[in-house]
């Protein structure tokens, strides 16, 4: 049974997952815990990754694959053609900065899927990644979050602008699927619905 | 006040059935206790050294008598018969079970109420002035923008789990009440040079381990702004805040680690995209909610009335708790009433049922069925004629609510601390009722005068202890409970943060530390001063010497 929550518009329907994930190797290098100030707030006890293990990443030859973000700067060149072909989608953790992988596509709407990882449910830096991806980045495709995803997130990710949902494996999607409608008339307007709820109804009636 | 209209009710009512989903959940084995706390953390649900404690939201503190009636019920129902009034305008319940909370919650929304976002990492909520729309000194009423930010904060989708709890608090007065400096956004409201709402914004404010007063982010902001400017600071927050230690989690640390330029910088380039997008408030909106906060329906009333005035010149007693729990109201004829929660020897801030359905009697038949809570943790009348008030005493005092200590010593700001809170280091309770208990004299008490003694279990401080005139903290000393004291904090326009008079002291301690404190205010004051003058003027030296003498004495004899 597939955990993957795709909206279609409004409607929520669990389907295949049709991506691959691929995943960094683990480092043998120390974890970077400390990093300068001027970004010791974006790094501060997250990994970094080092140049192996972007190098020994394994990509599979056909099919759909999401690559990691450091993965897709660092070999860009070698997937163009996948790329053109719609194959290739990246993922990217929280700590990580839009404007990287801006600098090195351009054209997001290139990416058929750009999905975001949260490696712990209490990470609200996804919210914003997805809010900026949508509304300063102009994504269009689908928008995906996978990791720690329980169904209590998925009412405030979709209206972040995420388009599906890897639901974590030990939990049922078809339990959570249900919070995508927690609440029918939100107060403010978000990248779902950008109006706020005193723009959308007279409210004086 | 502002009323429900169907969209608020809906929002309320479909947050009961998710959170007693989430209960279900978790009493099922379907949630782990990890996976809980957040979910319950942002309802308000603390689990708590002997129980769950629940705090509910008082938006801005306004309540109903209906409202008051229905906390007073759920008290009896569901808890001891008692609830405590927090620093955040909050309600309390230190006993409720885990399980019954679904239905507090549904019986919350029958009188528009909820536990949204009390506690948790995210916006909670937000306090202003407790004399709000009736302050001689207002400028303009902060509770229609409180309403709206109250609206666009709740579920909010991408401030749902900031890297920390998120405070705002807004005034339009000229002497600030609602301690907009220690917040984590103050907002100030004034009128501009061209007859315009504005906002001047403070940033970066805080107490807790690492207390702060907020720096000015921006002087000039129109209205219409203030959501978006404050999605630019919590975007940059969300984002660039630390999430691998809780102590330095909160926006302060990060506006301090940047500096504020470095922070404004930042929040500026975010807002020049968020600038005008959908959620800028209409006139249209503004208006809308200020309906819900136009002037009560105030008879036209001479400014005096004789038979208040004959009952304050016979009646001492009614004339000391004028003077110290009656207070200023912009319309002639009518006053603003402090029902004080700080009678000698009893928890502050705590209320029974038979006192909450008082009050909320008192609201009815005297200020227009409503009332306020203050983060000085006292519930206030706002609208009461000069002619109700030897009434209104009368009733109040019967419900052992008329102890005339209001900004007196005894009127003291107290977290639950050690007694009910597992975060405590200390009590905080015992504290504050030895204290009372050691000037329980209201003559000597109205001697001292104006003082403010805020007492935190911990250095979350909850207890505001870092602005308390004199601040008293509890820290845990080799497994022994064990309090430091300040001098010096203030909260207000000109807030200033206390400074540490030396090393800590035993709980019984305590009274006598405070006894003499005050004994080095009486000797060296001028006839002018408060405490926190001769403090700001002499220093914390004299105090110091004073309150170690004994000490220091001693140690020189065990060294001899």
């Amino acid at each position: 049974m597939s955990n993957l929550i795709k909206l279609n518009g409004e409607t929520a329907s669990i389907v295949e997952n049709e991506w691959t994930c691929v995943n960094l190797p683990a480092s043998q290098a120390e974890q970077r815990v400390q990093a300068g100030k001027v970004v010791l707030f974006k790094l501060t006890g997250e990994k970094s990754v080092t140049d192996e293990q972007v190098a020994t990443t394994v990509i599979p030859a056909t099919g759909k694959v999401i690559v990691p973000l450091s993965v897709f700067i660092a070999r860009k060149n070698a997937l163009v053609s996948r790329i053109n072909a719609g194959e290739i989608g990246v993922w990217l953790d929280t700590h990580e900065v839009l404007e990287h992988l801006n600098e090195h596509q351009a054209d997001l709407n290139a990416l058929p899927i750009i999905a975001v990882h949260v490696e712990r449910f209490a990470d609200g830096r996804i919210f914003s990644l997805g809010t900026l991806l949508r509304t300063r980045y102009g994504f269009k495709n689908e928008l995906r979050a996978f990791g720690d995803i329980l169904k209590d997130q998925l009412f405030f990710l979709k209206r972040s602008g995420f388009t599906s949902f890897l639901i974590r494996a030990d939990r049922s999607a078809a339990d959570a699927i249900t919070s995508l409608h927690d609440f029918s008339q939100p107060y403010q307007g978000a990248v779902d619905e950008s109006q706020p709820v005193f723009k959308r109804y007279n409210r004086t009636a | 006040m502002y009323q429900y209209d169907k969209l608020d009710q809906q929002i309320v009512d479909e947050r009961v059935a998710q959170y007693r989903d989430q209960t279900r959940r978790y009493l099922a084995g379907e949630l782990s206790e990890d996976e809980f706390r957040p979910l319950r953390l942002q309802n308000g649900l603390y689990i708590q050294r002997y129980a769950p404690m629940l705090r509910i939201a008082v938006p801005y503190g306004m309540l109903s008598s209906r409202q008051l009636h229905k906390l007073g019920d759920i008290a009896k129902n569901y808890d001891k018969d008692y609830g405590h009034f927090s620093t955040r305008q909050n309600l309390q319940l230190n006993w409720p079970k885990l399980e019954d909370v679904p239905d507090i919650l549904a019986e919350l929304a029958t009188v528009e109420m909820h536990a949204i976002q009390t506690s948790g990492n995210c916006i909670r909520n937000i306090t202003t002035d407790q004399f709000a729309g009736i302050a001689p000194d207002e400028v303009i009423d902060p509770r229609a923008m409180a309403e709206v930010m109250r609206q666009w904060s709740t579920f909010h989708p991408e401030f749902a789990l900031l890297p920390r709890k998120f405070k705002i608090a807004v005034s339009g007065t000229k002497q600030d009440r609602a301690v907009v400096q220690a917040h984590d956004i103050g907002m100030e409201f004034y009128t501009d040079t061209t007859g315009k709402l504005a906002i001047k914004v403070w940033v970066g404010g805080g107490l807790g381990r690492t207390p702060i007063l907020g720096s000015v982010i921006r002087e000039h902001l129109e209205w219409q702004h203030a959501l978006t400017y404050c999605e630019a600071i919590i975007r940059v927050y969300n984002l660039h805040g630390r999430r691998d230690n809780i102590y330095k989690a909160r926006v302060k640390i990060l506006v301090k680690a940047l500096g504020i330029e470095e922070f404004k910088k930042q929040v500026e380039a975010e807002w020049a995209h968020l600038k005008d997008a959908p959620n800028t408030i209409t006139e249209a909106e503004l208006a809308r909610v200020g309906k819900h906060f136009e002037d009560m329906p105030y008879e036209q009333l001479p400014a005096h009335n004789a038979s208040f005035d004959a009952a304050v010149a016979s009646n001492p007693v009614f004339a000391a708790w004028v003077k110290r729990c009656v207070h200023a109201h912009k319309t002639a004829g009518y006053r603003a009433v402090t029902l004080s929660l700080k009678p000698h020897g009893k928890a502050p801030g705590d209320a029974t049922s038979a006192q909450m359905h008082a009050v909320a009697d008192l609201a009815e038949t005297y200020s227009f069925g409503e009332l306020r809570v203050s983060h000085e943790q006292n519930l206030i009348l706002a609208d009461v004629k000069l002619s109700d008030l030897f009434s209104v005493w009368e009733k109040a005092r019967a419900a052992g609510l008329a102890t005339p200590n209001i900004g007196l010593l005894t009127d003291i700001i107290c977290c639950p601390g050690g007694d009910f809170c597992s975060l405590a280091n200390a009590k905080s309770i015992p504290i504050a009722e030895a204290i009372q208990m050691q000037f329980d004299n209201l003559d000597y008490l109205h001697d001292i005068g104006d003082i403010e003694l805020n007492i935190s279990g911990c250095m979350n401080a909850c207890g505001h202890h870092h602005v308390g005139h004199i601040g008293i903290l509890g820290v845990d000393k080799d497994s022994a409970e064990f309090y430091q004291v300040s001098i010096g904090g203030k909260q207000g326009n000109d807030a200033s943060i206390g400074a540490v008079i030396g090393p800590s002291f035993a709980a019984d301690e305590m009274p006598s530390v405070i006894q003499k404190l005050i004994d080095v205010y009486i000797k060296e004051r001028t006839d002018e001063e408060r405490f926190i003058d001769t403090v700001r003027r002499l220093g914390i030296a004299p105090f110091k010497a004073h309150v170690y003498a004994d000490k220091n004495s001693a140690k020189d004899e065990v060294a001899a």
